[in-house]
């Protein structure tokens, strides 16, 4: 230990000095996130009656939600349903996120303006953009009917909230309208962080703008891009507030708008339509979002790794 | 920056795309505005021209829709709650958190690593899905329909990411610093509160805005905990009036104006730090 001739040795209560820094987050966050953690495998291995513990069953309750219903139909559906999200946020929020920031890297005309107002509705509370878009979807009332009526395509317009064909992406719809600020802004903030010269010297060699942008800009935001899969993974699994808002716990029309969080939710608490929370099932439906998280988030990073470009 | 997009010089074809890009801007950037500007306007009128003239200003500007809301619907209650809880979390996830950062950061020692790990435990977690465990926690430490349970619950939540932030900006300042505080006789405490914090205050206003979002906008939790109407944050807030007032369009759009003007008057004077911090955790540098 060099270091020890220049370091002043006041260092006696050094372990000390830690623990009183670390200690009061650290008990925190393993009785409030750690401890639930490990508790909700452990729950989801036995049998519950309403909130006591009973008798241990093994991985009883994992086979129930694919096999009892209505379980093994609730389960695929909510999957399913996420699996849009995801598919719809990564095609459209994160390509226009990206077609966005590369417009406003560029400094377009505007881009200042652009940048802070598409940014302003990442700030707004989930659940009252939600309410607001489900006044605007009413099928008789609401803005959208009304735009569609004065455009001349009333025939068009239709219940996007009440048809099951349509209900899901309708809220999707909003949520984007919510959060492409997001993926926006970053992928900004990393065409920015590109060197200036790098893109000069190929302009300078004639290279074309489509070209400087996929062979030089592209390979190098790589990085965000697999930053921004994972959050939309995440987000996509954890959907909650935004059906709850616009089509309720239940996931309405006919659970056509369930996703596992709505699912989790109203077997975990019980909801007006099943009242009874179950929590063995409950339990076992957190362990798989879990693993979902874990397995997607450690497989995108794995896979990013590979085609990462470093200058 | 000879990389800028620019209309005169380009070609034709070039022309047309930049004329393209630039309406899909602007046309998006309507469609950002304008919902919430609606929003505003019909917040004034009553239902009844709600539903008439959509897109038209009030003809009576109907400022009792807000009295309304703020009073019998119980929106200086919520207003208040969401601003006591908020505050005080925010308060102890700083305090917290930047304690915690430091002694990850500052010193070397065994379980460092174990330390800091579980700390960033909760940040790929969802702790929404280990929701049973922690309401029979809470439940067992009577803490269920309490404010005291939710600032407990924010604390934990906002904690991961701040030590991530923190620890990553503290390890960045020179050991000299601390050294020369030592030897002018400053114990570990004084160096914390006297050397690290101070040089620390860009990220501290970072991961305030980080985390001040996320828990002033939460519903989850005060939808699984709270359960007297005293005790509603203000998105709680909005979700019971909502399903009490399906058909009162005016008032609706009045507590939702509640719940979103605020957010975006703040955002307009603060927008550069709001865009650095709550990209925080996806950008690099």
């Amino acid at each position: 230990m060099q270091s020890t001739l220049h370091k002043p040795a006041f260092n006696k209560y050094r372990f000390l000095w830690v623990l009183f820094f670390v200690m009061p987050g650290l008990i925190i966050v393993s009785v409030v996130i750690i401890y639930p953690l490990f508790a909700s495998l452990l729950n989801s291995l036995y049998s519950w009656n309403g909130f006591e513990r009973q008798a241990f069953v093994g991985l009883e309750n994992f086979k129930s939600l694919f096999t009892k219903f209505p379980y093994n139909q609730r389960v695929p559906n909510a999957l399913m349903n996420n699996l849009k999200w995801f598919f719809s946020a990564m095609l459209i929020q994160n390509v226009f996120g990206l077609l966005f920031g590369y417009l406003l890297s560029r400094n377009i005309k505007g881009h200042e303006i652009y940048k802070r107002l598409f940014f302003m509705p990442v700030l707004l509370p989930i659940i009252a953009v939600g309410f607001l878009w489900k006044l605007y979807y009413n099928p008789q009332f609401g803005m959208f009917t009304k735009i569609f009526e004065l455009l001349g395509l009333a025939r068009y317009s239709q219940a996007w909230l009440g048809n099951a064909e349509t209900a899901t992406y309708a809220i999707i719809i909003m949520n984007i309208w919510r959060w492409i600020g997001f993926p926006t802004l970053v992928f900004l903030a990393a065409l920015d962080n590109i060197p200036e010269d790098c893109l000069e010297s190929a302009h300078l060699d004639g290279a074309s703008e489509w070209k400087i942008f996929s062979k030089i800009s592209f390979p190098l935001i790589i990085p965000s891009i697999m930053v921004i899969t994972v959050l939309t993974l995440i987000g996509s699994i954890n959907v909650f507030e935004q059906v709850y808002s616009m089509a309720g716990l239940d996931g309405s029309p006919n659970y056509a708008t369930d996703t596992l969080g709505t699912l989790f939710y109203r077997t975990a608490f019980g909801s007006q339509a099943s009242t009874i929370p179950v929590v063995s099932i409950g339990s076992a439906l957190s362990v798989i979002i879990y693993f979902l998280c874990l397995i997607f988030s450690v497989a995108s990073i794995v896979f990013f790794q590979s085609k990462e470009v470093e200058l | 920056m000879i990389l800028n997009i620019r209309f005169t010089q380009a070609s034709f074809g070039k022309k047309i795309l930049y004329t393209f890009f630039q309406l899909l801007l602007v046309t998006y950037a309507v469609a950002v505005l304008y919902p919430v500007l609606n929003m505003f306007v019909s917040s004034f009128k009553s239902t009844r021209e709600i539903f008439l003239n959509p897109f038209s200003l009030p003809t009576e500007w109907r400022f009792e829709n807000y009295a309304k809301v703020w009073k019998s619907g119980g929106f200086g209650i919520y207003f208040l709650n969401s601003i006591i809880i908020t505050s005080i979390s925010i308060a102890m996830v700083i305090l917290f958190g930047s304690m915690a950062a430091n002694g990850v950061s500052r010193y070397t020692y065994k379980m460092r690593l174990v330390v800091y790990l579980a700390f960033l435990s909760g940040i790929v977690l969802p702790l929404k899905a280990a929701i049973i465990p922690l309401f029979l926690l809470m439940r067992n430490l009577h803490l269920t329909n309490s404010r005291l349970g939710l600032i407990l619950i924010f604390t934990a939540m906002g904690l991961p990411s701040t030590v991530f932030i923190l620890a990553g900006f503290m390890r960045g300042i020179p050991k000299e610093l601390e050294y020369a505080a030592r030897i002018d006789g400053c114990n570990d405490l004084m160096i914390y509160r006297h050397v690290i914090m101070p040089l620390s205050m860009s990220s501290i206003t970072l991961v305030t805005i980080y985390n001040i979002v996320p828990i002033w906008n939460d519903f989850f939790f005060p939808l699984v905990f709270i359960s007297s109407e005293n005790k509603r944050t203000l998105p709680l807030g909005v979700a019971s009036f909502f399903g009490q007032y399906q058909i009162a369009w005016d008032l609706i759009f009045a507590a939702l104006s509640i719940a979103i003007i605020p957010m975006i008057i703040i955002y307009v004077f603060m927008s550069k730090y709001f865009i650095k911090g709550m990209t925080a955790g996806a950008v690099k540098g």
